[in-house]
This record gives C-alpha cells, structure tokens and sequence, in this order.
C-alpha cells in the first residue's frame, strides 16, 4: 500500500500526479475463504479491516454486488453522534465515535471527521423535557450532551431562526463531539486498509443463495460469479438484509423503507455545525464541498425502490425554510432514496443468527453510518469469536422474545 | 407520490391515506395459549418482501375505510386493491 503523508502529496504534486497506484485489487473471487461478509459498505468493509488485523484472520472476502459504498453509505447524510438515551445505545455508538476520532490516523486515509456539534432542536414543552432527559441520561454514561437555551443555540448557530416560526424553537441539545465526516472516503478507506492486509473486494457479485451442510451449518454462498465456499459468514446488507437472510430460512423483524435525502447547490461556507429536528422534521449541515446536505424522512410504505415520494423531500425543505429563512432562494441539485432496515425497538441487531456460521449485522434504520466503525469493530469480534462483545451482547435477535427491547424511536430523529 | 386506488372512493393521491403494514397478519386466538416465540412472530416479524406485496391502507382523508392492497415493493406499481375480509386476487398476486 502507498501510504500517504504530506511529503507524498508534495511530491505527486511537483511530478505531475504521476505513479498513484490503485488504491485497492480488483480481485477475483477463490473458491474458498475463512470468512465472507456479504456486503460491501462501511459497515461490511470496516468488519473485514478489523477480523484482518484485529483477529488475524488471513482470508477473508467482501462481496458486494454493486460497487463499493453503492448503498446507504454513499447515500446518508453523513452525521455522526451518540446521544442516546439508553445505556446500552450510548455504549456502541459512544464506542464508533471513539473510533471515528482516530479513523483517519489507523486507516492514514483522510475521512474528513469534522467534530462541529449536533444540535438537536426542542420546539415544544414535551421535546424541551425529552431533551433534558436525554441530556442527563448522556452525562450519567459519560456521553458529552448540553441542554442549551434557545438564545445559546441561536449563538452557536447564527443562521437559526429561533422566534418568527410556527413551532419556536424552546432550546436545543448540544452534543459537541458530535459532527460529520466524508461518507465515500470512509468506504475507499476501509477498503484500501483491509486490502493491504490481504482481504478480496469483489464488486459486482451478488449473493444468490447460502449453501449449508448436513448439519445445517453454513459452508459457503452462491453468487453471480460462481460459488464461494467459508465456514462463516457475515451478513451486513442493510436493506436487503431480510432478502440474503431468507436464503438460510432466518426470519427477521426488518421492515425496508425509503429513506430520501437531497443537496443543494455548492456555496461558501456558511453553515457552522449540524442541526436536527425531529418535531419539524429536517436535519441539516454543509459539506466541505459547499453543498447543504438535507435529510427528509421515510416514506411511509416498505419499499425496496431506493426512491421516495418527492411530498416527503418537500415537508423537509419547508421545515428547513423556517428554520433557516436565508435558504429560501437555495436550488436544490439533487435528490436520492436509501432503503433503511427498522427494526421495532429502532436499534440494530448485531450477533449470532440461528444458523451456525451466519452472523448478521443489521436494523441500522435511518442511522447506521454514525456506527460504522463501531459496529464494525464488534461485529468481526462476534464473528471471530463465535460470540458477542460485550457492546453488543445485548443487541440481540432475541431480545425481541425476551422482552429486552432497547427502545430508542425517540432518539432515532428520524421520523418513521 | 403513489396513486392509491381506494375499492370505495376510486384513486385518489397518497396524502390521503395512511400506510397499516403488511396485511392478513391474524391475531392468535388465544395468545396465553401460544408460545413466546409465537407471539413474537405475530408482533414482531413481517415478510418484508422484495416483490409482491399485500398490505393494509386506511383512507383516513377521505372515506376512513381500510382496505388491502398488492404492490411490488421493487416498482411500488399498485397491482390490485381489494377490500377487507376478502382473498388477494390470484391473477395479480402471480406477477412480478
């Protein structure tokens, strides 16, 4: 692998650009490995970087029948925090932010982290008193969260307009090592590190079916290019999770949904930190190319479309419009769907399946990418091990039996 | 924005309605009866499918009826729209 640093850079520079090699293999599919994940977005590539170099595991294959970062990856609207009101949540996702803060250094691969600050707005008595909640719930688990007045926010988010709207803004939590980061750099960078240490990407390559022994344990996969034999399998498919998981005859309590986004036109800096509202609707921030990265709800039906109704894109621009009357004359540039797995508690399932072998990673919903490294850190432990790691022990498909459900709707922001 | 074809009303635009889920999920009869991973199949899972799919609609803007449909979750096309209590057309139930 080509590592980067400045010196590089001003070399490239000075010579033309010249010599860059590809930055991973187009490799072939073997006939067998010790380990496939089906699934090649950061969720999936992330766990192949971590069971290459955390578990030592020589290999391992990701197969992804698109091209990489083709799916929710490359369609979210990249923000990352981990304000969660239960225990259990804000263990994992505090875990990913922990790991988001070193990701550029351990991959030498810029993801563009940018710790900015979320806000997530409260526009009624009930929203104030969630909030609040939620902000103390945080800081009991060691989670960093603020309860800001709405004049605070206003300071910390000059454009926002707090008072000429119908729902006024009451205050706001502020979680400050909350932010963004680059969605595309962090699937290339994934896949650049776990290919220098040896892991097959094979794009293009669908999973078609999942072979089992007598045992009914897993032995390989069927695909587009050929059959790929493993004794274990790592599924992190997001929306099409029911779909592969059906092929071991593992029911799932998923439910798909279109979930839209949209970018303006690229504009000067203007836009300090990111702002959620989940009574209103709309979250928002800008990239560090220029464009307002603007989030809209799910449809309401299950969808496998990755399109949306365009009803549902423009509740989020007027909501956008009334918190931020200087966007009114903003054009939009494009607009996009990502088909989300839910699960009934809105908290993913990450663990063992019934099938021995076939391990899933999966009900992200409307806000995996924030998890990406985390969940990708303990998913290729539990696959390594054949056992959870104490982050997500309790993210069970289980705990939907049991009753031990981690209800987290509220915190989800995403209407749904 | 789906064209929804309400069996009472005839098609009217989506805003008008709200989605119910997957249809023909029964009830057990007597749920102290069954077992727990029983009741949570009835609670919990759904088929999620990638293809046809029947599921419940409410006209709530309009007659406030609910009723069933058949759509293919890979097009959102409406294939058929039926009322409660009766069996899924087979002809649109078979295409793809």
């Amino acid at each position: 692998m080509q590592r980067f640093s400045g010196l590089s850079l001003l070399r490239r520079g000075l010579t033309g650009q010249r010599g860059w090699q590809p930055q991973w293999r187009r490799a072939e599919p073997k006939p067998a490995y010790d380990a496939l994940i089906v699934g090649g977005g950061g969720h999936g590539l992330g766990t192949a970087y971590y069971l290459a170099r955390e578990h030592g595991l020589a290999h391992v294959a990701v197969l992804e029948k698109g091209w990489i970062g083709s799916g929710n990856t490359g369609r979210n609207t990249t923000i990352i925090r981990s304000n969660y009101l239960f225990p259990e949540s804000a263990a994992l996702y505090d875990h990913a932010v922990k790991l988001w803060e070193g990701l550029s250094q351990a991959l030498n691969y810029n993801v563009m982290f940018s710790q900015r600050g979320v806000l997530m707005l409260a526009h009624t008595v009930h929203d104030s008193q969630v909030a609040k909640r939620h902000v103390h719930a945080n800081r009991a688990a060691g989670v960093d969260n603020e309860w800001l007045t709405a004049q605070q926010a206003k300071a910390f988010c000059p454009l926002l307009n707090i008072g000429d709207i119908r729902y006024p803004v009451l205050g706001a939590a502020l979680q400050r090592r909350g932010g963004t980061a680059r969605h595309d750099a962090v699937a290339w960078g994934y896949a650049r590190a776990a290919d220098a240490l040896g892991v097959d990407i094979i794009e293009n390559c669908e999973v078609t079916g999942i072979r089992r022994d007598a045992a009914g344990a897993v032995e390989g996969v069927e695909t587009t290019r050929g059959t790929i034999r493993a004794p274990r399998i790592g599924v992190a498919a997001a929306g099409h999770t029911s779909v592969i998981l059906r092929m071991a005859d593992v029911e799932l309590p998923l439910e798909s949904y279109p979930l839209q986004a949209l970018v303006s036109e690229p504009v000067k800096p203007v836009f300090p930190c990111v702002v959620m509202s989940n009574t209103i609707h709309a979250y928002i921030s800008q990239s560090d190319k220029g464009e307002l990265v603007i989030g809209a709800g799910t449809d309401a039906y299950t969808s496998y479309t990755q399109r949306g109704g365009p009803h549902i894109t423009s509740h989020a621009l007027e909501a956008i419009c009334e918190l931020f009357p200087m966007f009114r004359r903003m054009r939009m540039l494009r607009c996009w769907g990502g088909i989300v797995d839910v699960t009934p508690d809105r908290s993913p399932i990450i663990g063992r399946t019934p099938v021995p072998g076939l391990y899933v990673n999966c009900g992200w919903g409307t806000g995996g990418f924030k998890a990406t490294p985390g969940s990708a850190h303990v998913f290729a432990w539990t696959i390594a091990r054949d056992e959870p790691h104490p982050l997500n022990a309790p993210f069970t498909l289980e705990r939907f039996r049991d009753g031990n459900l981690i209800d987290e709707a509220a915190a989800a922001a995403v209407a749904h | 924005m789906l064209l929804i074809e309400c069996p009472y009303c005839g098609e009217r635009p989506e805003p008008e309605f709200v989605y119910g889920g997957q249809a023909h999920v029964a009830r057990p009869r007597e749920p102290s009866g069954v077992s727990a991973q029983q009741w949570t199949n009835y609670l919990y899972l759904r088929d999620n499918t990638r293809g046809v799919h029947a599921e419940r609609w409410r006209h709530t803007h309009g007659c406030g009826r609910f009723f069933n449909a058949l759509r293919d979750t890979t097009s959102d096309q409406f294939l058929a729209t039926y009322r409660v209590g009766e069996a899924p057309p087979a002809a649109a139930r078979g295409l793809r």
